[in-house]
Order: structure tokens, then sequence, then C-alpha cells
């Protein structure tokens, strides 16, 4: 049954990232409303499709990837609503809301079906820890998006070349401030995510850190923010620079989070 | 009656000859007075701009009445007709009507899209009505005129851009800097664009405004005129870090700011962005400077060339906008129909009928023992009720078309009778 809410939900994401770039193509002002009333829709099966999984398995449905990328995806749908309350950016829900349907097709191509943790790791540290780390992860993939369309605009501008982006887009400022915004929040919760992981891993392990893949790099990811947070406070770090950051940031985020479980081994992470 | 315009605008006629047709309050009103004196013309309205002067009346449809209001507009410009004859258009009915309406919603103007054309019209109404020259015709023409530019004003994208160097220079700002409210703005040098610009700024919240200038009386006069402070020319360099916005049109033959000083600047300033609008020929702003990050700069050429892609942005709306006009035309042109006494009345009595009918059919319904007697006494009751409350309106109608007050109580019969469901339009009010 979680099946059937879970692809509902992509549905309705689905066209309501396919309403939202037409706004942007068309700018016709409804058209933005039309699509986050699709995509509020979408969060809200999806939100019935987790509270179902977690009835029928008995457990935080965190432990597979399938599980894993639907989370990712909701958090940042749902993250995506709580900054568009402060910020109102009537564009960047067709900038957010492809991130999140390419997180459904990649969650539904992985097995769906429920099968039983590893009785080891099934702790009341697993919602913690990785809830902690996804909507983390979903801060920085609206870092990401706020970046990217910060690197447009700013190339539209200094170049002098008025293209169509130039009116479709918001402010540099605004996509700064966004940027800032959502590195503040994410930073203390992928911070939080690693803790609360390796204090886990001693309960289970026996030991805080390994250096097991997933370690080593969402370590690497944690100094790629760190080192922008902390270039923004002290040396005044902004613009073209911090929106980079997040964007580079994002990649390797994306690669501590499916790369590392695809292509390599190791102990951690989703099976 | 039939709607007849004639006049001559920025399109048909140069500076030298629109210049004789500026006409004053006092002109207005004289042209409108003589206007009525044509034989024929039974309501008028006169729009005069420096770039166009249109005499809209509702005559009789008669030849004459061109050529009247020919001899008029070649009076009014000193003009012998045959001169001004090449300057002038006219136009009757239907392309009359979409004339105006383009008028109206900018299509026509020098620069497409200005929002001014409307309220020279809507005040070039309030004049006639106060003569009392327009009537019922032009009531509702002007009234549907203004209805169809709220229309293409806000369906379309033709007022969205700015089109004027000024304009794009504060939309830069706005794309670059985010809400204005809290950035200081720099002027260096003062000049009649950029106290344009720092007006537009200040219309968009800017509090903080700082003028600098060679001579350092003039930057107190334009400061105290800006509410803002006034800056030693000496001195501005090393206030730069504190500014957002510099606005530079000296004469200078230099760089006035260079490369090699803002890297400093923009360090100190944390790299909070700053925007270098240079209006000046020679430049005055080093162009590398656009190179440091977060610090833009644009000239004049920039500028222009932003304005020259807002004309073709709204070039690209006229065919919607024509769209709507057309609709209006249309619509208008129903209205007029439905001022002929013959087609009024044929509504009223079926109107009529159709009531009676319908109040016939819910009594037989409810009748117990309906025989077709019954319901043929029924009948003749209804329908002789009907005409003999209808007798003395169609009447009146006939009566007063043959003297020649048709469209006047047609009008009136179709508004009480509530005879065309749709109409409804806002009331305007001219200031």
């Amino acid at each position: 049954m979680n099946i059937v809410f879970f692809q509902a939900a992509f549905f309705l994401y689905f066209i309501g990232a396919g309403v939202s770039l037409a706004h942007l193509v068309t700018l016709r002002p409804g058209l933005a409303r039309i699509g986050r009333g699709f995509l509020a829709g979408g969060l809200a099966l999806h939100s019935l499709a987790i509270l179902w999984r977690i009835f029928e398995s008995g457990r935080t449905p965190l432990t597979n990837l399938h599980e894993a990328l639907s989370f990712f995806a909701w958090a940042t749908i749902a993250v995506y609503f709580l900054l568009h309350f402060k910020f109102r950016l009537e564009v960047l829900g067709a900038f957010v809301s492809p991130v999140a349907v390419v997180l459904m097709v990649l969650a539904s191509l992985f097995p769906k079906e429920i099968v039983p943790v590893e009785p080891i790791l099934n702790s009341f540290w697993l919602p913690i820890h990785v809830s902690l780390a996804i909507i983390g992860n979903a801060m920085f993939a609206l870092a990401f998006a706020a970046g990217v369309m910060y690197l447009i605009q700013e190339r539209q501008i200094k170049s002098k070349k008025i293209g169509v982006f130039y009116r479709r887009l918001p402010a540099l400022q605004v996509l700064d401030d966004l940027n800032y915004r959502c590195l503040t929040l994410g930073f203390p919760l992928l911070t939080l995510g690693i803790i609360t992981g390796s204090i886990w891993a001693e309960s289970a392990w026996g030991t805080y850190w390994s250096w097991d893949p997933k370690q080593t790099w969402s370590l690497i990811t944690w100094f790629i923010y760190a080192a922008l947070l902390h270039g923004r406070l002290t040396v005044g770090w902004r613009g073209r620079r911090a929106a980079t950051f997040a964007v580079v940031g994002f990649f390797f985020l994306v690669f501590t989070f499916l790369g590392v479980n695809l292509l390599l081994s190791g102990p951690h992470g989703f099976k | 009656m039939e709607i007849i315009l004639i006049g001559l605008s920025h399109k048909t006629a140069p500076v030298e000859i629109r210049e004789k047709f500026c006409l004053t309050k006092d002109g207005v009103a004289e042209v409108l007075d003589r206007l009525r004196g044509i034989s024929g013309i039974r309501e008028g309205i006169v729009l005069s701009t420096c770039n166009r002067l249109e005499i809209v009346a509702a005559g009789e449809g008669r030849e004459a009445e061109e050529a009247d209001l020919r001899s008029l507009m070649a009076e009014m410009g000193r003009m012998r007709p045959g001169e001004l004859a090449p300057y002038l258009y006219s136009y009757q009915g239907g392309e009359a009507v979409g004339h105006l309406f383009r008028v109206a919603s900018s299509l026509d103007s020098m620069v497409l899209g200005e929002p001014q054309i409307l309220g020279q019209l809507k005040e070039a109404y309030g004049r006639a009505s106060d003569c009392k020259a327009t009537g019922l015709i032009l009531n509702k023409l002007l009234h549907r005129s203004f209805s169809v530019a709220k229309r293409v004003r806000t369906e379309t994208k033709i007022a969205n851009q700015a089109v004027s160097v000024s304009f794009a220079a504060v939309e830069l700002a706005k794309k670059i800097l985010g809400e204005l409210e809290d950035k200081r703005v720099l002027v260096v040098g003062a000049g009649e664009m950029s106290e344009l610009a720092v007006r537009h700024f200040i219309s968009q919240g800017v509090k903080e405004i700082f003028v600098t200038n060679r001579t350092f009386s003039r930057a107190a006069e334009l400061a105290e005129e800006f509410n803002g402070k006034a800056v030693p020319f000496e001195e501005f360099q090393r206030q730069l870090a504190k500014m957002d916005i510099i606005l530079s049109s000296t004469g200078s033959s230099r760089y006035l700011v260079r490369r090699e000083e803002l890297t400093s600047v923009i360090r100190m300033r944390k790299n909070r962005p700053m925007f270098f609008i240079d209006i000046a020929v020679p430049r005055d702003i080093d162009p590398k400077i656009n190179e440091i990050d977060n610090v833009y700069v644009y000239d004049i050429d920039d500028l222009e060339g932003i304005v020259e892609v807002n004309k073709e942005e709204r070039q690209k709306e006229v065919a919607q906008a024509q769209g709507i006009i057309a609709e209006g035309v249309k619509s208008f042109s129903q209205w007029q129909r439905g001022l002929e006494v013959v087609p009024t009345i044929l509504a009223l009595r079926e109107q009529a009928e159709d009531v009676r009918r319908r109040e016939v059919a819910k009594t037989l319904a409810l009748m117990k023992n309906s025989s077709e007697e019954n319901r043929k006494l029924l009948e003749t009751l209804t329908t002789s009720i009907v005409n003999k409350i209808l007798h003395h309106p169609i009447s009146m109608l006939k009566h007063q078309e043959e003297r020649g007050h048709g469209r006047l109580y047609t009008d009136m019969t179709r508004k009480i009778f509530h005879l065309d469901p749709e109409e409804e339009e806002e009331p305007v009010t001219h200031e």
C-alpha cells in the first residue's frame, strides 16, 4: 500500500515540476501557484507513504536505498516549502522540483520490498542518525539549486548579455542570502548526523570511527561545507565563490550518498 | 451615427508641424466649442499631447463632416488645408474605434507601452465632458478604450521592461543588490541624466544619497535637493567602501576609479556587492573593474544595449495586444448596432414573450384540472397583459426615433430591461 502512495506522490511531483518549469518559461503568474499545489499534494501523499511504510514494516523505513532516496526527496520538497514561506521566490520551485523528481526516479529503481534489518543495526540511533543526515542533505540540495541560479544570473549580469534568465531569476543578493540560510541550517544537521552516526557506530561495532568509505567521504563533504561556512563568516566569501562551493559540495554529497554505496564496498550504508 | 477620428501624430508629422497643434486648456475648450458648431457633429473629444493631436467625434456620417473637421484642423494650425493634408490621417467607424484603442493602449506611442498616454486620454475625456461635449456614444467609447487599455497592460508584457537608460539602471541595481531601501547611492558629478536616475532610486526606497562634484557648492546644492549629504571631491574615493551604488557622470578625461584601488575597497567591504553606473563619456570608471568578483560596471553603451533588448521584448507583445483591441472593437460595434430601434423592439418583445411563456408553463403545471379551454384563456390573458404593458414603451421608441433621439432611448430601454446581460463596466474617474 505504501508503494501506491509513493507512486502517486511521484506522479504529482512530476506534474508539479513540469508546471513549475512551464512557469519559468512562460512567466505566467498563475502557473507557479499551480505547480506548488501539485508539489504540496505530492508531499502530502509522500508523507502518507512514509507513515504507511513505518506501520507496515514496524520500524524506521530508512534502511535501504529505496527508503533513503525516497526520504531524501521528501525532505527536499519539505525544506523547499519551509524556505518558500521565508523567501517567496516564484521560480525556485522550477529548480528544486527536478532535483526531487530525479531522487524519486532513483528511489523507484531500487528494490522496494520491506526486508528485515540486521538486529545489530536496529537501534534507536537509526532514525536519529539517518534522518538528521538526510534533512541536512536536503538543505544542501536547496543550496545547490540557489547556487545554480546564482551562477546563471551572475553570468548574465557580468557579461552584460541580458538573456532569457535575467528577468526570470531573482536578485543576486536574494540568491546569496538563500544559499547562506541553507548552509547555516544544513551544516549543523550534517554535523549532528556524523556525530550521532559515530556514537551509533560505537554501540554497534565498538568503535567511533573506522574510516570506512562512507565515513571518509562524509568527512570530505563536511570539510567542503565547513570551509564555505568559515569563509563566509570570517573573510566574507559570498557571491560566485559561495555559489560554486555549494554546487561542488553537492556533487560530493551525492557521491557520498549514492556513489559510495554503489561503487565502493563497506559495512556502512544501505543494502 | 458614425464615429470619425482625425488627427496627426509623431508618426505622420514632424515636430515643426506638431508644435503648431500644442493646445492650452482654453484652446481645447475653444476647439470643442467649434466642433459642436459643425453641422451633423453631436459629440467630440480633443486629445492634445506633445506627440499628437486627435479629434474624435460622433456625427451623422455625412461626407461634409470629415471635410469640415479637416478645415477646422487647418485653422487650428493656421495652415491651408492642402498644406496640412499630407500630415493628417482620418478614420471612420470601426477603424476609428480601433485607432483610439491602439492609442489608449500605447501601441501608437513613440515609446511602446509608455503609461502616460492613458492619463492624457482620461484628462481629454474629462475636459470634453466638463464642456458637455460628450454624450452617449463617446462616453461609451472612451470607457471602453480605458478598459481595453487596462486589459492590454495587465494581460500582455508590453509595459514590463525598462525602456529608458535610467530605469534600466535601477532595474539592474535591483537584480544585483535586491531590495534598495538600505542601500547607499553616491552621485559623482551632477548632470541631468544622473538626477533622473537618482529620482528613480529614491522612488525605489533609497534613503541615503551622497553627492560629490568638483565644485563643492554644486554638490551641496544637489545634495540638499535630494535630502542627501555632500562629499568633497577629494574625499569621495576614500568613502567608496561605504557605497553600494555609484552613479558617475563627470566630464573627467581619465578614469576616476581604477581597478587597483577597487580591489582593496571590495576587501574592506567583505565582498558586499557594488554597482557602478558610468554614464559619462569619456568614461569615469575603469571598465576592468567589472572583472572583480561582486563588482559590476555598466557604461552608457551597456545600458543602451539593455534598453534595446527590452524594446524588442515589448515589440513581441504587440500581436497579443492587437488581439485584445480587435475584441474590443468587435464588442463596441455590437453595442452600436444594438442602438438601432428595430432590434431593440424585437429584443424587448422576445424577452417579454420568454417570461410570459415560462410563467404560463409554471401555472399550468400547478393547475389540477387544466382543460384545453382554460389553457387558451390563460394564454390570451397573459398575451394581452404583455402587449398592453409593452405598447407604450414601443410606441415611444418609434416616436423618439422619428425625432432623432432613438439612440438615447434604445440605450435606456436596454439598460432598464437588461437586454444585454454581459454589459457591465467599471466607472472611470478622471482627475
